[in-house]
């Protein structure tokens, strides 16, 4: 199946999540995300966001359910085919994740060379993305030289810097300074009038009052509390749906 | 042994700049994704002394072939007819009586009697210098050459002739005599060709385990080009690059002590001065082919590599 429906991004459906044998960490999630919208998903520790978010970056298949994304079947997906809708995302993992032996520059270059951009017209993108997270000076520093606030950042910028239709970040700001905070919210808020869809998972209940229009999904013990089945049927874009922050 | 120990360093870096140099012309301007350190390791040297071994068991095994060759086409359209008589008059009458009759043979091209001194010359390494009649007597012999070579038709063919004129005479093929030794050359051929695709199989493993090693170590990497979108084939390709520049310093080094190697035996072979060894010398082809085992090597590591890196990420999502 590759046709969009009603322009939605995102739609989950009944979608369950086990490892192992193990107890379901996601149980009977549905919801639609459409494009340009801004969500935060937001749960105590071990509500289960974070294996929600693997789902939504394809880094895990459910165990049951349909996830439909960009109009595709994203369960039935060959996986030859998984490269070509994870291009369309840009991630901000919880532990950074960035690859130990490049610079800050090769890490945020490499969604752009994994894409086929030629080097030289990745230079300056790159630079100039170094530079609005202020590491314009550091950017030949390898991630072990770099600090925690300043991995993440480079994190960020790896994220957004192939400009995805979609950004998934877990706890972003988990590990910068207030101020830096804001910035990257402000960053997240700029790529989301762009187009970009974005899904911002966080416990930080401050946050969520930073983005007074963004859309809130709360999971509890691996559910999502969707009292009036908003998330799950909600109403056409920018109507309005789910709880406001 | 301090000499020795600065060439082997010398060597040792060499091979490692040589490996390095490749990398570093083929990337261009961007970054590898794997560090490099890890993957290589000892590599370069596994691939350097399999290519070495591959060489030298395929010189011989090209050198055996030129023997058995150069050999079948000297001695498949041989005769040779022996006049097993003791009293010289009645042997040198009945050899030329021999050479007679087989000259007016249709299909026989040439007949020369070898003469006594050609004959003492041959079996004088075994008998010693004969002089004059008092020594043990030996037969005449009568080489003939025929046409289209000869098989058993013809050598029953020109028995049945010569022995109307020369009782005393037997006629056998030239080929007859060297069977058991074509014959073992065939085996060492095998051997030989054995050996190389031993070697091959060792050098296929040899990638595959230590491909495998570094899928292992960089799995967080692939983890995240793969999450960036990167697919099987760009992540095969990093690694199919890496282990084919390894395979190409390797086999070059390889491919120079192997030749030092064939040249150095192929001088102390020529200095035996033996007529059937001599006959194995390579020709330019038989060093092209020599010159394609590295070529060879570096590709089935490049697709040992790819094939074990697609086969494991298959396993990934």
């Amino acid at each position: 199946m590759t046709n969009s429906t009603d322009g939605e991004i995102v739609h989950f459906d009944n979608v369950g999540l086990r490892y192992g044998t193990d107890r379901e960490v996601l149980s009977d999630v549905s919801f639609t995300l459409f494009p340009g919208s801004f969500y935060f998903l937001t749960g105590a520790s071990g509500a289960g966001k974070t294996s929600l978010l693997k789902l939504l970056y394809l880094a895990q298949r459910p165990s049951r359910g349909m996830i439909r994304m960009f109009g595709t079947d994203a369960i039935t997906l060959p996986r030859e085919r998984l490269p070509t809708l994870r291009r369309r995302l840009g991630v901000v993992f919880q532990e950074f994740r960035l690859v130990p032996h490049l610079s800050a520059f090769d890490n945020v270059a490499l969604p752009l060379r994994v894409a086929g951009v030629a080097e030289k017209d990745l230079v300056k993108p790159v630079a100039d993305m170094l530079e609005w997270v202020r590491l314009g000076e550091r950017m030949h520093a390898l991630p072990a030289q770099l600090s925690g606030g300043e991995q993440q950042r480079v994190a960020i910028a790896r994220a957004v810097i192939g400009r995805p239709e979609m950004l998934i970040a877990d706890e972003p700001t988990g590990n910068v300074d207030p101020d830096m905070a804001i910035k990257l919210l402000r960053l997240f808020e700029a790529l989301n009038r762009m187009g970009t869809t974005v899904v911002v998972a966080t416990h930080d209940v401050h946050l969520l009052k930073k983005v007074p229009e963004s859309l809130i999904m709360r999971l509890d013990k691996g559910r999502l509390s969707d009292p009036t089945g908003a998330l799950r049927y909600p109403p056409r874009p920018h109507g309005g749906f789910g709880s406001r922050g | 042994m301090a000499a020795l120990d600065r060439g082997a360093k010398v060597m040792a870096f060499s091979l490692s700049s040589l490996t390095t140099s490749l990398r570093t012309l083929s990337r261009g301007t961007g970054p590898d994704l794997m560090p490099q350190g890890r993957l290589a390791g000892p590599m370069p040297w596994v691939i350097a002394i399999m290519v070495a071994l591959t060489v030298i068991a395929a010189a011989a095994g090209l050198a055996l072939s030129n023997t058995a060759s150069n050999a079948s086409d000297a001695l498949s359209g041989g005769a040779t007819v022996q006049v097993v008589e003791a009293n010289p008059a009645e042997r040198d009458r009945q050899a030329k009586e021999a050479a007679r009759v087989l000259q007016a043979t249709p299909g026989v091209i040439d007949v020369r009697i070898v003469s006594q001194q050609e004959v003492e010359k041959l079996i004088e390494p075994w008998l010693g210098v004969r002089t004059g009649e008092d020594g043990i007597p030996v037969p005449a012999l009568v080489d003939v050459r025929l046409r289209d070579g000869v098989d058993g038709e013809k050598l029953g063919q020109l028995r049945r002739q010569v022995r109307q004129v020369a009782p005393a005479a037997r006629v056998d093929a030239q080929s007859t005599w060297l069977k058991p030794v074509f014959s073992a050359i065939d085996s060492l051929q095998w051997l030989a060709l054995a050996l190389v695709a031993l070697l091959g199989f060792a050098l296929a493993a040899a990638v595959l385990l230590a491909v495998r090693t570094a899928l292992g170590t960089n799995r967080e990497t692939i983890e995240i080009v793969h999450l960036l979108g990167g697919t099987d084939s760009q992540i095969a390709r990093i690694f199919q690059r890496t282990i084919g520049f390894d395979a190409a310093g390797g086999g070059a080094v390889g491919l120079g002590l192997g030749l030092v190697v064939v040249l150095l035996l192929g001088q102390r072979f020529e200095g035996l001065g033996a007529g059937l060894v001599d006959s194995g010398a390579l020709d330019w082809i038989d060093w092209v082919l020599l010159a394609l085992v590295p070529i060879a090597g570096v590709a089935l590591a490049m697709v040992t590599a790819r094939l074990t890196v697609i086969r494991a990420l298959r396993k990934m999502l």
